[in-house]
């Protein structure tokens, strides 16, 4: 298992370093010229010069890399230029709310897709196993704000039942605060139910056809225990994949949904930045998300490995 | 349910007898897929729109663009200012009174050009990845396994938003941009397709008659993992709207004075908690029934192709 944890650890650090590598070259090589960018193209020359000198744009290229290499590691990554402060602060605690809002919509998605893939799975090509196919294949077409429009209009403003807004009057209890984060939760969670759901299908399927489910039966085990024992443990191994997967996405979609009910998260200030082009911050955002992705990865690799021992011993050989 | 297509005789030069069974399976494909309803609804669904796009003006109500009755009016007969007269606007108006059913009818016209564009930039650049990256291992393979992998910890919203911020919103950025984020995951799945192919024995006997890696790549490989691109290219395509419609509501996507569908939502959505929905859920339930449409039709090619 060591072995495994060592290899999976020095491959993530690979991509990482690739992953900051793509992102300098968005940032610093496709605009020749990022004080021009910021300025727009009626700006005086001199202002430009100023600006990049301000912002250290000017420098050889090779030199921004290493400083930007650095501060991947040391997880410092600049100043913001639109404040002058540094990126990570105000990064942090936006990111620390949105984690509550993401946090939220897999608790409410996790345990009603597992139930559905699983139920559907137990009723293949069954009326029933259609329906919660096309179900999942319904919500998770639809981008999130559009589901967060239309439970706006009818949770929020016809039914009245949730706040349209996420965030909550200051020093709110957590019930108070649970109940304005549940309407953009929900926004999430539905564009994720697909997904899971019909991961915990297939892979429930593949293992009800195998051949120790057969024995499992065969030898007189209740279908309650077949499911616990031997089913449950092989199905759920593509489902741990596809939520450490949706983790990355989720960050995606959650600045679609913190625009819609204005909630001052991770989504909003990458918003801000991007209108003020503010390039340190939106940088930050990238690389820092692309982080939580690669955690999540590693992270339903260990799961994985550790639910499967198979898949363990491959990976060391 | 699952119909295999009959593997092409790749070994056999091409016959007449080859080519007329292969037109056969194909035929047998679009039998089994006009059997499915999700796959008839979708391709209702989706031609629907298609074909309000390419009509356009000509079949909508109202002028789309300039013809301003009073704003944000329920659906129903609504006063025009000036003149003594009501017209009748099944959706309502929108913020400056133009016809919300006329501009939902032309909405389509820049999403379904941008993102088809962007799906076939992801899957042709991906498959050509995912055909020598396969077909050759290696080295090759290795690093380009490495920066696969690094694009796809990216957030695809996220680094679309900060391209476009560095290049200025363009629809030629947004195709390039979705389509360069797309490319990796379509690598991956032709990448393992090829290497289920590569150990089959027609790959073997090719290289035997001393075909060039080129030819057995191009001729032989390729159309027997054609049906996975296809079932793809599909996906991706929803994929694009989906990724389209939300850069357009961030602001990034098509740009005013567009009448596009996300765009629309994000110039109305903060009247909506004042009461005034129209102008929003109509737009909103276009692009719902557009990506479901496509959804639906990926999904029944997926299951009749057998991926």
């Amino acid at each position: 298992m060591a072995r495994f944890i060592t290899r999976r650890l020095l491959l993530s650090l690979l991509t990482l370093w690739l992953l900051a590598t793509i992102v300098f070259i968005i940032a610093n090589v496709l605009p020749n010229d990022v004080g021009r960018t910021i300025l727009g193209p009626f700006a005086p020359q001199e202002s430009v010069d100023a600006l990049n000198e301000r912002l250290g744009t000017n420098r050889p290229l090779i030199e921004r890399y290493i400083d930007s290499m650095v501060g991947v590691v040391t997880l410092d990554f600049g100043n913001s230029f639109v404040t002058n402060q540094p990126v990570l602060p105000t990064l942090a605690a936006a990111i620390g709310r949105s984690a509550k809002l993401a946090g939220l919509a897999l608790v409410i998605t996790i345990p009603i897709a597992i139930a559905a893939g699983l139920f559907a799975a137990r009723r293949r090509d069954r009326p029933a196993d259609r329906a919660v196919v096309l179900l999942g294949l319904t919500s998770s077409s639809i981008p999130e704000f559009v589901t967060g429009t239309i439970l706006v209009v009818v949770v929020g403003v016809q039914l009245k039942l949730l706040p349209v807004i996420a965030t909550p009057p200051r020093n709110a209890d957590f019930l108070t605060e649970l109940r304005y984060l549940l309407m953009p939760a929900l926004a999430m969670a539905i564009v994720y139910f697909g997904y899971i759901a019909r991961m915990t299908r297939a892979g429930t399927i593949e293992v009800l056809q195998s051949d120790y489910t057969r024995t499992a039966t065969m030898k007189g085990l209740t279908t309650r225990q077949t499911m616990i024992r031997h089913v449950l443990r092989n199905a759920l191994i593509p489902t741990v994949a596809v939520i450490a997967v949706q983790i990355g996405y989720l960050f995606g979609g959650i600045i679609a949904v913190e625009r819609i009910f204005n909630y001052n998260g991770m989504g909003q200030t990458m918003l801000f930045a991007a209108q003020r082009k503010d390039i340190p911050t939106l940088t930050a955002g990238a690389i820092i998300i692309g982080i939580v992705y690669m955690l999540a990865t590693l992270a339903a690799d260990l799961i994985i490995a550790w639910m499967n021992p198979r898949i363990r011993l491959e990976a060391e050989r | 349910m699952d119909v295999p297509i009959a593997p092409a005789p790749a070994t056999t030069p091409v016959t007449v007898g080859a080519v007329s069974e292969r037109a056969q399976a194909r035929r047998e494909t679009i039998r089994q897929l006009l059997k499915r309803p999700a796959f008839l609804v979708g391709i209702v669904v989706l031609l629907g729109w298609v074909l309000t796009a390419i009509l356009g003006e000509r079949i909508t109500p109202y002028d789309p663009f300039n013809d301003f009755a009073l704003n944000h009016q329920p659906p129903g007969q609504v006063a025009v200012p000036g003149q003594d007269v009501t017209e009748f606007h099944l959706f309502g108006t929108d913020r400056l009174g133009r016809d919300v059913l006329s501009r939902v009818m032309v909405g389509s016209r820049d999403v379904l050009v941008v993102a088809p564009l962007a799906a076939i930039f992801g899957v042709t650049a991906g498959t050509l990845l995912g055909l020598i990256m396969g077909f050759y291992r290696g080295l090759i393979d290795d690093v380009l396994s490495r920066l696969v992998e690094a694009f796809l910890a990216l957030p695809v919203i996220l680094v679309a938003l900060l391209t476009l911020v560095v290049l200025g919103p363009s629809p030629l950025v947004v195709v390039a941009v979705v389509g360069i984020l797309f490319t990796p995951i379509v690598a991956r799945t032709v990448r393992s397709a090829v290497l289920s192919e590569r150990q089959l024995d027609y790959v073997t006997s090719a290289r035997l008659r001393g075909e060039s890696g080129l030819f057995i790549l191009s001729r032989e490989i390729f159309p027997n993992v054609l049906a996975p691109v296809v079932v793809e290219l599909t996906v991706r395509f929803g994929y694009a709207i989906f990724t389209v419609a939300t850069l357009s509501f961030l602001g990034v996507g098509i740009q005013p004075p567009s009448p596009d569908w996300g765009l629309s939502v994000a110039e109305e959505y903060s009247y909506m908690i004042s009461g005034v929905w129209w102008s929003t859920v109509f737009p909103a339930l276009a692009i719902a029934s557009t990506v479901v449409a496509i959804n639906f039709i990926a999904d029944s090619l997926q299951s009749v192709l057998g991926e």
